[in-house]
């Protein structure tokens, strides 16, 4: 009976985790259909690649070395250690590139996997671990895809594919998951000292996605004719708001595959190993602390309904904004919505939106940027204050089911929340500097006014002219 | 002190209820979520009230109507 309810529970969890991949993939059809249709119709083909195409980069890159990083970095960068720590499980068995877990395998031990040093036991125990790599590999994956194309939106119509495809890889399968085995992780430094608590990525995908997006703004320029002679912005509309704002209404149905991967569905309190007593089951957080489904569904509609009602007050009835401010209201609450109060998560959720969005416009007439979908001002402020309130909302609590780690504070919050932001920006604003210097960022100006699906535009027009004369020839 | 009530999760998960912040302040919570949504309504009704009257004030709103009927 023991055997057979393990054998259950690791099904159900593995079966958990590919319902949310799937669910997942649907924010990057949204991302595309929303990007897609905030730019100009001679720069689709261009916007739409240049998104499309972080999906396998990250992905690859991912499976080289990102997963790797998730087991290898939680007490500082592997080599360079903050802390002493042996939550995890060991990074070159169980995620690197040539470890046996990382191929098809099922739930025992082999004189292959003897070889590679992996035992039936301990942390690396074959009933819980082996079956589930590929699926939490796949969840945090998916993750890191939306933590790059989140900056895709912001540098539409004048970045080289080139150049967002090394930021990309560098965002999605270097820094964030460099954040999250911080901050993200039962194990993580940042948890442990700081009492860092982000339990649906406010800051851990969305804060270092929007500091990442605000360096590459930076360096990258607005795009030409954004702002008039005078300094003023001109507004840039989307060629189809009807497509931008179905896109934004898609990536909602992808964050619920989201916010259901940031859980452990079912798990003993033996299985945990922390200070939980009693033989009495639960969901979890990441960091293996209590939480419900339940919970999560009630704050995840309660805060995208706080902030979608604040979005059309404060945009006077503007579909983009208040889409995007439902989304930054969801992520504003992401933080704290394993413990919130639904009423709280709803008035968080109208709250961070709304300074959000007087700060994009803020900095978009202060530093001339040019953040063509607000993507700075929904992930990037809204993570920061996301994180920022939930230290003094659950100030107090337990981040952790561990003996010996920090509680939640403001000040805990508030540094982890600069980490996320920082992580981000500093090192995509080295790349972007580097690019900008041998030429590699920005599309030239012709090219930029001529619009970026130069390529096979002559070819295009030729063959559908040729279509159409010989259609009309038959009618003859 | 802790928001939710609980300092350690070193505890047995069948005596715990409820575990979010400020527990006991219930009735507040709902009184300042009431106010959200009546605030609302009262704030878009009075937007919704100043558009449309600008809207009538607009000149040559005729032109523009047949040229958007043409449209489609």
């Amino acid at each position: 009976m023991g055997d057979n309810l393990s054998t259950v529970n690791v099904i159900f969890t593995e079966f958990y985790y590919w319902v949310t991949v799937v669910f997942m993939f649907l924010i990057h059809v949204g991302f595309c259909m929303y990007e897609v249709g905030a730019s100009r119709r001679r720069n689709h083909m261009h916007t739409l690649m240049k998104n499309t195409m972080a999906i396998p980069l990250v992905t690859v890159t991912f499976f080289f070395f990102g997963w790797w990083i998730y087991f290898a970095f939680p007490t500082g960068f592997y080599w360079f250690t903050f802390v002493e720590d042996a939550l995890f499980y060991d990074p070159n068995l169980v995620a690197g590139p040539t470890s046996p877990l990382m191929g098809t395998h099922l739930s025992g031990v082999n004189e292959t996997d003897i070889a590679a040093g992996i035992t039936a036991d301990g942390l690396n125990g074959a009933a819980i671990w082996h079956r589930l790599n590929g699926v939490f590999w796949a969840a945090f994956l998916l993750f890191s895809i939306t933590t790059a194309s989140i900056v895709s939106g912001a540098v539409i119509e004048r970045i080289r594919m080139g150049a967002f495809w090394m930021i990309a890889v560098l965002l999605g399968s270097v820094l964030w998951i460099t954040d999250a085995a911080w901050g993200w992780s039962a194990g993580g430094w940042m948890v442990k000292y700081l009492g860092y608590h982000d339990a649906y990525a406010s800051g851990v995908v969305h804060g270092i996605a929007g500091g990442a997006a605000l360096a590459a703004l930076i360096v990258l320029g607005p795009r030409l004719g954004k702002f008039r002679p005078d300094g003023t912005a001109r507004e840039i509309p989307p060629h189809n708001p009807w497509m931008v704002t179905i896109g934004l209404f898609m990536i909602y149905t992808g964050f619920w595959g989201f916010y259901a991967a940031c859980n452990i569905p079912m798990i003993s309190p033996a299985s945990i190993g922390g200070q939980i007593t009693g033989e009495t089951w639960t969901t979890t957080n990441i960091y293996l602390a209590p939480t419900t489904l339940s919970a999560i569904t009630m704050n995840f509609l309660m805060a995208l309904s706080g902030g979608m009602m604040a979005g059309y007050v404060f945009s006077k009835g503007d579909a983009f904004w208040t889409y995007s401010a439902g989304l930054c209201g969801i992520i504003g609450a992401s933080a704290g919505n394993d413990l919130y109060h639904p009423i709280q998560a709803m008035l968080i959720g109208a709250i961070v939106p709304y300074v959000a969005y007087k700060i994009h416009f803020w900095v978009e007439r202060t530093f001339k940027i040019d953040d063509a979908v607000g993507a700075v001002a929904v992930h990037g402020y809204g993570g920061f204050m996301g994180v920022v309130i939930a230290g003094f909302v659950l100030w107090g609590a337990p981040s952790s089911p561990y003996e010996g780690f920090a509680a939640i504070t403001p000040w805990g919050n508030f540094i982890g929340a600069c980490i996320m932001f920082l992580l981000g920006f500093i090192p995509v604003y080295i790349l972007s500097k580097i690019l900008n210097h041998f030429g590699l960022l920005r599309i030239p100006a012709k090219i930029e006014l001529e619009g970026l699906d130069f390529k096979g535009r002559a070819a295009y027009d030729a063959a559908a002219a040729e279509i159409q004369a010989a259609e009309c020839a038959m009618l003859k | 002190m802790s928001t939710i009530g609980y300092e350690s999760w070193a505890v047995d998960l069948k005596d715990v209820g409820a575990i979010y912040p400020f527990q006991g302040s219930e009735g507040i919570m709902v009184f300042l979520g009431l106010v959200f949504w009546i605030g609302w309504h009262v704030l878009q009704m009075r937007q919704e009230e100043a558009e449309i009257e600008a809207e009538l004030k607009a000149e040559n709103r005729e032109e523009a109507a047949r040229k958007l009927i043409d449209d489609y």
